[in-house]
């Protein structure tokens, strides 16, 4: 990482904690809307944060690991998540799936090259009755048929 | 599509969805007074929404005889348990009951503080339900000296989950609150003694805090004519599966779950799932038993198979939801989650004999008893009803490497 994107985190760092406080209480939502500004926390950002929250820093790995909506992985600037529980089971998601893997040549939980989709697959979205359903980050798709769910892959950026 | 997320379609019903208006139920608490709302409240009989059952009022009252300086309201909405969806209905169509709800507890008990931990998956609710609370704001129904009354201050803000089915639990989502792992506590002390922070705190379901402006506003003794003896009020239904009409459905409790296949216009139902992946797997010889506390309980979640599906693959389904979602804290459930999901796989490929699965069951009712929590003190349910329930189909067809026993 540059001197200069470290800087610029940094001080990012320092901004969120000025917002949501130093507590411990506020540090998942400081991890929240790092990942959601760099897709993910990496450890030069983990340290930043238990430095200025005064914790250690396995602390906030450990916080980190335990939710399935943070990563100390890079992933794509948009994060598809398919639903795989029963009832979007049952209602098709195998060939919402299919599709989808093979539009992107990429599996599910890889990234594509370009960086612009990571695919995962996520616990029941509470759509059951409209599935299959999957998010785009925090938007909600239902009712997808697998050219629905393509077509709608293809148009982000 | 991405969803549009307000329905126009009126829904009707016979508690939740009845008339409300905005503020009436807070008017009403005020004019109460604490201790009537809490008899008020002992009256109805409501209990726990989320699953579990807990009386409210008991829950209310013990926070309430509390002694601290701080006190919190917590709503969860941490809506996780597969086949379960009435919480985002309400949050979307019915946010005046839930929020009023927790007004009116925060008054009872005297908290000055509510948070709805909403889960990380329902990111998109936000924007509304913030312009909410933001309306509620300038009509005086949060902050200082609510609707006039003196000292009557309460303010609501709302948390995201970060994708945990586990912090559906009451204690780890308290711990998630706090910025930690969401694992769950030990029990007791219980939250209304000491949670979030350490100060008095009532976790209620969505659900739950719904119900109470209507109960302030109408009565108790009008919510007690719904539902049975033991199961007073109405309940929402999530179904889910094969029916021709899946969605939310507010009936009473003790319906039966015949009536509720008629209702959604289901078909050659062969098994309903009721109460979601933790809840139990009933065959059609048991349609003819009633949801309530008392009989089939539920969430609110019920799946619906018919004929064409293949029940080993739906427990298969259920058992790798356990093994990803179990927070790993104790054994009995981090272990014997991943055991039993081994012994449906093991099933599967037809590798078996029937004392393994009988010690499986054995493992099963031992991680009932021995689990720190309702995840896997649960998690069996759907294994154990699965395999006893539809062992003709599971154990005597025709599979690989089987002989078949029956024809």
């Amino acid at each position: 990482m540059l001197v200069v994107e470290k800087n610029n985190l940094s001080y990012e760092i320092e901004r969120m904690i000025k917002e949501y406080g130093n507590d411990r209480q506020s540090l998942l939502q400081i991890l929240q809307a790092i990942q959601k500004k760099y897709k993910h926390i990496s450890d030069f950002a983990q340290q930043e944060i238990a430095r200025l929250m005064n914790i250690h820093p396995v602390e906030v790995y450990s916080v980190i690991s335990f939710y399935s909506f943070l990563s100390t992985e890079p992933k794509g600037r948009n994060i598809v998540r398919l639903c795989k529980t029963i009832a979007c089971d049952m209602a098709g998601k195998d060939a919402v799936e299919i599709a989808v893997k093979r539009e992107l040549g990429i599996s599910f939980g890889e990234t594509t090259n370009d960086q612009r989709i990571s695919l995962e697959y996520t616990n029941c979205l509470g759509m059951c009755n409209e599935g299959p359903a999957m998010l785009i980050n925090e938007k909600v798709y239902t009712h997808l048929d697998p050219e629905m769910a393509v077509n709608i892959l293809n148009e982000i950026k | 599509m991405e969803t549009t997320l307000k329905t126009s379609k009126k829904r009707t019903g016979p508690v939740l969805f009845s008339n409300y208006q905005q503020a009436d139920g807070i008017k009403k608490a005020i004019e109460l007074g604490r201790e009537n709302i809490l008899l008020e409240l002992k009256n109805s009989g409501l209990k726990g929404r989320g699953g579990a059952g807990f009386s409210t009022a008991t829950k209310w009252m013990l926070s309430a005889a509390a002694n601290a300086e701080k006190k919190f309201i917590v709503c969860n909405a941490d809506e996780g348990e597969p086949g379960t969806f009435k919480d985002r209905v309400l949050l979307l169509e019915y946010p005046e009951l839930v929020f009023d709800g927790m007004v009116i507890a925060g008054f009872t008990i005297g908290a000055k503080t509510g948070i709805v931990y909403l889960r990380g998956e329902y990111e998109y609710m936000l924007p509304s339900l913030e312009g909410f609370l933001n309306n509620m704001k300038e009509e005086n129904l949060l902050g200082k000296n609510i609707l006039e009354k003196e000292g009557f201050d309460f303010d609501i803000n709302i948390r995201l989950g970060s994708g945990a089915y586990v912090c559906g639990e009451e204690t780890a989502l308290i711990e998630s609150l706090e910025g930690y792992r969401g694992e769950p506590r030990n029990r007791p002390p219980f939250p209304v003694n000491t949670g979030y922070l350490g100060y008095p705190t009532i976790v209620n379901n969505v659900e739950t805090l719904a119900s109470i402006p209507h109960i302030i506003y109408k009565g108790g003794e009008w919510f007690k004519k719904n539902g049975t003896d033991k199961s007073k009020g109405s309940k929402l239904f999530s179904v889910s599966g094969d029916c021709r009409k899946p969605g939310v459905y507010e009936l009473q409790w003790g319906t039966k779950i015949n009536e509720l296949l008629d209702i959604v216009e289901a078909k050659n139902c062969k098994a309903v799932q009721v109460g979601g992946a933790s809840g139990v797997c009933l065959p059609k010889s048991q349609f003819n038993r009633s949801l309530a506390y008392e009989d089939a309980v539920t969430g609110g979640s019920i799946i619906i198979f018919d004929e064409s599906r293949n029940m080993l693959k739906i427990l298969k389904n259920f058992m790798e939801f356990f093994v990803e979602e179990s927070c790993g804290q104790c054994t009995p459930c981090r272990v014997g989650n991943t055991k039993l999901l081994e012994g449906v796989e093991n099933i599967e490929k037809g590798e078996y004999t029937f004392s393994y699965i009988n010690k499986l069951k054995e493992l099963g009712k031992t991680m009932q008893a021995a689990s720190k929590c309702g995840l896997g003190q649960s998690s069996p349910n759907s294994f154990i009803s699965i395999l006893d329930n539809f062992k003709e189909e599971i154990f005597y067809s025709n599979r690989k490497g089987i002989k078949n026993v029956k024809a």
